[in-house]
């Protein structure tokens, strides 16, 4: 396992940039732990390749249909964070 | 009134030049974009020299969330697109979605994308090969990305057949054209540059093994052995003439006035292979006559026995010596799915300008390559009308005729 004790949005944001990129017409500094993964320009493709990367660099398991149900940056990050802490 | 399929905008990522200009300007001059490859350590394989894209940075190309989901080919491929776009004057979102359509060519797609998944797949698991292979590496992938990025959503498709898929492309781009679609991307790009992509296609036995830049790709020249790989291509931007006019589009470059495809007959059958046919298809579809053409750009496989196919094919239908042959690719190395739209790009300059870019490196021809290959420096003459050439690995065989627009219709 990983020495991480708490996972955060700005984490998260890090994974998506790498590994799916970032839209243009989005202010990635800003706040968005609210906004859809779909508003942030995120289809299911992209979902699960970050619940993918997530899951193969901290060992937290996240389901396909799991990931599906996270749609906002806070809801995958919390969900990882819990995981992490357990 | 019968629809006529014109050229208003190239795109072009070359080894010896980013943009359709700065391609043309090198080419003219006759700059070299082969050396040696620095993408991988290449000491380990028998084929060390290639056209490398070299300044090309995706980043400042393509937008970043295009970058991790593509493959190197796609990069060059929307990169072009968007330039050819911009060099016709077109802003997608004018044109009725339904009435763009996207047709490009494709070799091997995303033959780098696909070497770094497997080798995850193999070295770390299954879980470790990224959601994005599954679109990344097949064939269609720059086609629907193109299409996604730009809102085109009429008819798209794309052509597998080696170097030859462009020149079919281009066809199927004119058929679309003549059928009522407003506007089509069309050309190819490819960069299968790594290990995983020269491995495979060294098994052709086609491909130089020689060191210098310079003289590793010599199509119909005495020393000729093999060729150079290369990466980039071209794309086009494909109207109506009339369309174009009342747009009042910035340049007509010219018309895709004929194609044809041929295949070859069975290897060990003696029968001739289909590339003097396609040529002559060429120009019967275009309603013109072999002298009414002004050069050929050809296929230039730097294999002997393929360069002396070809010379006598040129021979059947020109005649000794005549016409003026080139090819720029001397300066690119082959480029595959791109190959056969960066020489049409460079038939539709040479239209444009009066002028034929030259044939690098080969001094001497070989015997039985009676051309009138043109060397040393660019020629400056009336080209009303060119034929382009290419033949894919495999039997493909594709020539396609492009003219000066219609004069008389120029306002």
């Amino acid at each position: 396992m990983t020495q991480t004790t708490s996972f955060t949005v700005e984490d998260l944001k890090e994974t998506m940039r790498s590994c799916a990129g970032v839209n243009e017409s989005v202010d990635f500094g800003s706040d968005i732990s609210d906004i859809t993964f779909e508003d942030l320009g995120y289809d299911s493709l992209a979902v699960l390749e970050v619940a993918a990367k997530l899951q193969n660099h901290l060992g937290v398991v996240i389901p396909d249909d799991v990931a599906e149900q996270l749609v906002t940056p806070r809801a995958l990050a919390e969900y990882v964070n819990v995981r992490l802490t357990d | 009134m019968t629809r006529r399929a014109v050229v208003t905008g190239i795109g072009v990522t070359a080894p010896n030049g980013l943009g359709a200009e700065a391609y043309w300007a090198a080419t003219l001059e006759g700059r070299n974009g082969i050396g040696p490859i620095s993408r991988f350590d290449p000491s380990g394989y028998p084929v060390r020299v290639a056209g490398e894209v070299a300044d090309f940075a995706a980043a400042e190309h393509v937008p970043s969330r295009l970058i991790p989901q593509t493959d190197n080919w796609t990069h060059l491929g929307l990169a072009a697109a968007a330039w050819a776009l911009e060099d016709a004057g077109v802003e997608p979102s004018a044109f009725p979605e339904y009435e763009m359509a996207v047709m490009t060519a494709s070799s091997s797609g995303g033959t780098e994308f696909g070497q770094r998944e497997i080798e995850r797949l193999w070295s770390k698991g299954p879980s470790w090969v990224g959601a994005y292979q599954s679109i990344a590496w097949f064939y269609a992938a720059t086609t629907g990305q193109i299409s996604i990025r730009h809102g085109m959503r009429g008819p798209c498709g794309v052509v597998c057949a080696e170097q030859a898929g462009a020149l079919n492309a281009a066809g199927q781009a004119r058929h679309l054209i003549e059928t009522g679609t407003r506007l089509v991307v069309t050309g190819g790009t490819d960069a299968a540059l790594c290990p995983y992509g020269l491995t495979a296609q060294y098994s052709n036995g086609r491909m130089s093994e020689a060191g210098d830049p310079d003289r590793a790709y010599l199509p119909f020249g005495v020393d000729a052995a093999g060729y150079v790989p290369g990466e980039g291509g071209a794309m086009l931007i494909v109207e109506d003439e009339a369309d174009a006019r009342a747009r009042s589009a910035p340049v007509v470059y010219g018309t895709i006035a004929g194609h044809a495809s041929t295949f070859d007959p069975r290897p060990g059958s003696g029968r001739e292979p289909g590339l003097r046919r396609a040529m002559e298809l060429a120009l019967a579809d275009a309603g013109l006559t072999a002298g009414d053409v002004d050069v050929v750009f050809a296929d230039a496989a730097g294999v002997p026995e393929l360069d002396l196919q070809e010379a006598a094919a040129i021979g059947a239908v020109f005649g000794p010596r005549g016409v003026p042959v080139t090819a720029p690719k001397t300066m690119t190395g082959r480029l595959y799915a791109g190959g056969a739209a960066l020489d049409l790009a460079a038939a539709l300059l040479s239209v444009r300008d009066d002028v034929i870019p030259p044939t690098t490196g080969v001094t001497e021809l070989a015997p039985g390559c009676d051309l009138d290959l043109v060397r040393g420096a660019a020629r400056e003459t009336r080209v009303g009308a060119a034929l382009v050439v290419a033949r894919g690995y495999g039997g493909f065989n594709a020539a396609v005729i492009v003219t000066k627009a219609d004069q008389r219709s120029t306002r």
